[in-house]
């Protein structure tokens, strides 16, 4: 509530408001800078707040060192002991709560295969890939069953099929164990694939908390569309009109009044851009295996129902 | 019965060395200050211990100048009760910084005359030895080369590079060697002899150690092959002594008119915690126990008339009747400049 | 900056940063001011003795010209101890300590003997002695610290197409960097204020400005001259050590420390050759002068157990008291380093780093008079206790533990005790869970160091020795000092049971190293 770091100087975060509720999964979007990992350290207990307050299930945290709230925290480096073999590592928040040896070792087999490494709770650390890793790093951050568990940029630095179908993994995880957790990246895909709620943020502050589709349709301002990739944004003085590109159809035709500049394939759809005549661009998702190639000229539709009126900022 | 109370008296001694670290602080304890060439067996000690019901730590460290120093730097509140190292090369500097409480001890009267260097009694003598040029026999011999009789010899071409001396600035048996020459030819004529002894390509080292032990091939072990070093009267014997195999005549000889006298001496520091002890242990030094036990454990002569020798010092230790002398107070006066002299002469 | 990591108690904090302080104030700090206040108020005024600025060069030629040898010779054995797993690493890593902590006067005399004539004095003499003496400082800080590089930043850049020396020179060399110059750093000031070498092996006329002070305080008298020497060398010292950390600051990174388990690896074809032939040579070169003591040794064994006119105690009693003192030094040393360690880790390395060796760069001698004179009354008047000597012994070593437990604190990855907090560990479990175990090793290697340092000590010892606990370099200097073969026979044999005892410690802390450095 309110929460407020300064950093050198410069506010990192400034005035953030968050409510995270039980079982649900907040993923903070926003772009490098904009305080994502200063959040998730103030809510671990690992920043100081120069402002502001952060409550858990009610009780407020302040003054509570990190290792005495209950809260997990997962890095993009993965951060694993490297003196210590897999199971050690998954071991370890057990054994700070004094779960006595049994118990515990059992916790390790379930959690390794909830991730899907069981048996390799020998291994040692270094001879880990990049996957088996965060698994092993995500093992260790549920066994403890924390009360919210903080994921910072965690699939940051993997490759395409790994990421998505972690991203699922994870997704389908959280729900089944009914963690709560506050995701942090600055993917667009990651946020919407993760969230029930995705929280955007922008220098420190918050700009819009709402659920993905909510904020597909209505984007809080022109920054904020952009950002979440509606590319279409015409900004008219003190407020903007933003267009969904899924609801911008380029049809072939001679006497249209763009031309096709650039079409490239993202996954199920093609995104293709157009130039009027007068100089502005358009873009549209195009579904299907036949989108009009570069140089065509198209006649552009739009949905008038698509567009929305936006503020061009909110302060 | 002397035997076993020793014995007993030893393991006692050993015992209560190694197990009590000290706390340094009894008040039965007497303190004795010297140099690193001291040495005392433990049957001597512990024989002074139990007659005199103190206990004797001994704190060593660096040669007889060094223990000098640092006694003059502890002036007044100084380390221990006596200091025992002092030479007469150095007495002059202490007896000018007051370092010491006059005291006649029991045995003096037994000591010879020409050891009593100072009529105050701020110090007593304990023992002598002469710095003499020493020969290795078995080089001379095996190169068909006459060894030197006298210490002029040594600028002939014949006895080029066989020589190694001692830095007089930085040791003792050094020092004394030069005041030999200033001894024998004078203060005028000293220093063309020397400039005649670097023409004949002598070694100069830093310490008796190095000259004896490494350079000097009549050392046992030594690699050394110079046979020509300034070392003590006493190494004749003392190589007999100490010998791996057992030898009938000594392998060193000295050059007739080379030695240089060397007293040591003991005296009470002014400023001591234990005055009485002082006393006695100096008392102690003049005894005829602690006098005999002296040339095998520090390589050096009784003062105190009658004294027995061991058998090969008795046999072979060069002690001369008339050896090179100085007065104290003219060393005192001009050591330091004849030793800057020296440096010009010989190192430059 | 934003702290990363979390603060002990501030009780702690203050804990580890007094205890060193006062240690070095009381037992370092004051007597050296007491000798040099004495020095200087002798009249003189602020001048420096003549012949000083020759002195300072050749001082400082000959320990960069040391220290540049030095490197050659260490290097080679870095890499194969640093990069290779092979039998017998841990008696190598062990064997490789024993020449730095034999007493000089024992390594000069056997030099003597060991060089051609006419070689056996002067600037090559010296200079071989100094390479004998510190290729274990290059050898071990090198070698262990290119035991913990990731080889995966090499890999990268061979397929990324550089060549081996290329790969040497943009990948190894940069995370090197901060090892080599603190080993270098530290083999120049040990050269430095090299002492017994330059004494013996320097020949009559070649001075250091250390053998300077010891002439003029020990020897002449002359405080006054002593003095300003020991502050001009102080200065010096001191100048060397902060620019070299200011260096080592900006060229080192953080970086994660891997386990060495996962960089060792096997010689493969052509570094087998060279793994045997640098090992071979290295032998050679150390173990040469020990054969020679060896021989000099024999048939003296016996009389270790015999009294002796020399000693109050029979001769191995020595290494007794030399093992005792030692350990008690090292214990110290280990402390007041570890706490100093522990303070200076939580800063980015900087000035005070180096500036934590300056106790190296104070002559042996006027510390030792500086005890005397600071330490003569009372309720201070412990100048002739038995524990000023592993305290003398430990100003040695604890510049020692720091250096080597500081980077190794600082290489922890923050992040790794951060998530040991959010996983419910209090500071100090973390501590003991993440930062002991990561550090073990390196504490270990210190402890071996601290405890060989201690063994091998004669220049402070002398001064606050008794001659009922004589000490083993204590011991050996007096046997050298007398005539007759038995004598010189016992010296040697001391002096191979103190190269074996240091090996023996060196080889146990080796042991213990590796437990901890294994994953569980």
């Amino acid at each position: 509530m309110g929460a407020r770091v300064v950093l050198g100087g410069h506010e990192a975060l400034a005035g953030v408001d968050l409510d995270v509720e039980q079982g649900a999964t907040i993923a903070v979007l926003g772009p490098s800078g904009s305080g994502k990992s200063t959040l998730l350290r103030a809510i671990a207990g690992l920043q100081r707040l120069d402002g502001g307050s952060v409550t858990l299930d009610g009780r407020p945290l302040a003054g509570v060192p990190p290792h005495r709230r209950g809260i997990g925290l997962m890095f993009q480096d993965d951060a694993l002991f490297p003196h210590r073999d897999v199971a050690a590592n998954v071991v370890f928040g057990l054994r700070m709560n004094g779960v006595a040896r049994a118990p515990a070792t059992a916790r390790v087999s379930e959690l390794l295969a909830l991730v899907g490494l069981e048996g390799r709770e020998h291994r040692s650390v270094g001879s880990l890939s990049g996957g088996e890793r965060k698994r092993v790093a995500l093992a260790r951050a549920l066994a403890p069953a924390p009360r919210v568990l903080l994921l910072d940029e965690p699939l940051g630095a993997l490759d395409r099929p790994l990421h998505d179908r972690l991203v699922t993994e994870l997704a389908d995880l959280f729900a089944e164990i009914r963690q709560t957790a506050v995701y942090v990246t600055h993917d667009v895909a990651e946020a919407f694939a993760l969230g029930t709620l995705v929280a955007v943020m922008r220098e420190g502050k918050i700009l819009q908390v709402a659920r993905p589709e909510r904020l597909w349709a209505s984007p809080a301002d022109a920054w904020v569309a952009r950002f979440i990739g509606l590319a279409n944004v015409e900004e008219r003085g003190e407020t903007s009109f933003v267009t969904r590109p899924e609801a911008v159809v380029l049809g072939p035709a001679a006497d249209g009044d763009a031309v096709v500049v650039a079409a490239h394939r993202d996954g199920p759809v093609v995104t293709l851009r157009a130039r009027y005549d007068d100089g502005r661009e358009i873009t549209s998702a195009h579904a299907g295996l036949a989108p009009p190639a570069p140089g065509t000229r198209v006649a552009v539709s739009v949905d008038p129902d698509a567009v929305v009126e936006v503020p061009t900022a909110i302060d | 019965m002397w035997h076993k109370l020793g014995s007993a008296l030893l393991v006692a001694a050993a015992v209560s060395a190694a197990a009590c670290g000290g706390s340094g602080g009894d008040s039965k304890e007497v303190v004795l200050v010297t140099h690193d060439s001291f040495a005392i067996p433990a049957q001597v000690k512990a024989a002074f211990e139990q007659e005199s019901g103190l206990k004797l730590t001994i704190l060593q460290g660096g040669d007889a100048g060094e223990t000098v120093n640092r006694a003059l730097l502890t002036k007044g509140n100084p380390q221990g009760d006596v200091l025992f190292g002092i030479d007469n090369n150095l007495l002059s500097r202490a007896l000018d910084a007051g370092l010491f409480e006059p005291y006649a001890p029991a045995g003096l009267d037994r000591v010879d005359a020409r050891y009593r260097l100072d009529q105050a009694n701020r110090v007593t003598p304990v023992d002598h030895a002469d710095v003499c040029l020493d020969i290795d026999k078995g080089w001379f011999g095996s190169h068909g080369i006459a060894p030197p009789t006298d210490l002029a010899d040594l600028t002939q071409p014949r006895y080029r590079k066989l020589l190694v001396v001692e830095n007089p600035a930085t040791s003792t048996p050094g020092l004394a060697f030069l005041l030999a020459t200033v001894a024998r030819f004078g203060p005028n004529g000293w220093q063309s002899y020397w400039r005649g002894l670097r023409a004949n390509d002598m070694l100069v080292v830093d310490g008796w150690n190095e000259a004896y032990t490494a350079r000097f091939s009549g050392a046992a072990g030594s690699k050394g092959n110079r046979p020509i070093v300034v070392s003590y009267g006493t190494d004749p014997a003392a190589e007999v002594m100490f010998s791996k195999k057992h030898l009938t005549a000594t392998p060193i000889a000295i050059v007739p008119g080379s030695c240089f006298r060397q007293v040591e001496l003991a005296g009470v520091l002014k400023g001591a915690k234990n005055v009485e002890g002082a006393h006695a242990l100096i008392d102690f030094m003049l005894s005829r126990r602690f006098q005999a036990a002296m040339p095998e454990s520090m390589f050096v002569l009784p003062v105190r008339n009658g004294t027995p020798l061991p058998d090969a010092f008795r046999r072979y230790a060069v002690s001369p009747a008339q050896p090179l002398e100085l007065p104290a107070a003219e060393i005192g006066r001009n050591r330091d400049r004849w030793i800057d002299q020296w440096t010009q002469a010989v190192l430059r | 900056m934003d702290t990363g990591r979390p603060t002990l108690s501030r009780g702690r904090t203050v804990a580890t940063v007094i205890v060193p302080v006062a240690f070095l104030a009381l037992f370092f700090a004051f007597p050296l001011a007491a000798i040099l206040k004495r020095g200087l108020t002798s009249g003189g005024g602020l001048s420096l003795p003549a012949g000083t600025s020759q002195l300072l060069w050749f001082t400082t030629w000959q320990a960069a010209a040391s220290t540049v040898l030095t490197l050659a010779t260490g290097l080679p054995l870095a890499w194969t101890i640093g990069r290779f797993r092979f039998r017998g690493r841990s008696l190598a890593r062990a064997l490789v300590l024993v020449p730095f902590v034999l007493p000089t006067v024992v390594v000069a005399t056997a030099f003597l003997a060991l060089l051609p004539d006419g070689y056996d004095r002067g600037i090559w003499a010296i200079l071989a002695a100094h390479v004998f003496f510190n290729v274990a400082v290059v050898t071990r800080i090198v070698g262990g610290a290119w035991a913990t590089i990731d080889p995966h930043s090499a890999e990268a850049a061979a397929v990324l197409g550089a060549g081996p020396l290329r790969r040497a020179r943009e990948v190894t060399l940069p995370q090197l960097a901060p090892a080599l110059s603190a080993a270098a750093a530290l083999t120049f000031l040990f050269c430095f204020t090299s002492f017994g070498v330059i004494l013996i092996l320097g020949g009559p006329g070649r001075a250091t400005v250390e053998t300077e002070i010891y002439n003029q305080a020990a020897r002449l008298f002359d405080l006054h001259a002593a003095a300003m020497l020991s502050l001009l060398q102080l200065g010096a010292v001191a100048v060397v050590l902060a620019v070299t950390s200011i260096l080592e600051a900006r060229a080192g990174g953080a970086g994660t420390l891997a386990a060495e388990d996962d960089v060792l690896r096997r010689p493969i074809g052509w570094e087998r050759v060279a793994v045997v032939a640098v090992l071979g040579v290295g032998a050679l070169v150390l173990v040469l002068p020990l054969a020679l003591l060896i021989g000099q040794a024999r048939g003296s064994w016996g009389a270790l157990f015999q009294e002796t006119p020399a000693l109050l105690v029979e001769p191995w009693q020595a290494a007794v008291f030399s093992l005792a003192f030692a350990g008690v030094a090292a214990a110290i040393a280990l402390t007041v380093g570890g706490l100093a360690a522990i303070a200076l880790a939580r800063r980015p390395p900087g000035v005070i780093d180096g500036l934590v060796l300056l106790p190296l760069g104070a002559s042996a001698v006027m510390l030792g008079f500086g005890f005397l004179i600071a330490f003569d009354q009372p309720p201070i008047d412990f100048r002739s206790s038995w524990w000023l000597v592993p305290v003398a012994q430990s100003l040695v070593a604890a510049p020692f533990v720091v250096r080597i437990v500081t980077p190794a604190l600082r290489s922890i990855d923050p992040r790794l005790r951060e998530v040991a907090a959010t996983l419910g560990a209090s500071p100090s479990r973390s501590w003991r869970e993440i930062d002991v175990p990561l550090v073990g090793r390196a504490f270990a290697v210190a402890a071996g160091f601290a405890f060989a340092i201690a063994l091998g000590e004669f220049g402070a010892t002398v001064f606050v020795a008794r001659a009922e606990q004589p000490t083993l370099p204590v011991a050996i200097f007096r046997f050298l000092g007398r005539p007759g073969a038995e004598n010189q026979g016992i010296a040697a044999a001391l002096a191979v049971v103190l190269a074996g005892l240091a090996a023996c410690a060196a080889l146990a802390a080796e042991r213990v190293a590796d437990g901890r450095g294994r994953t569980l």
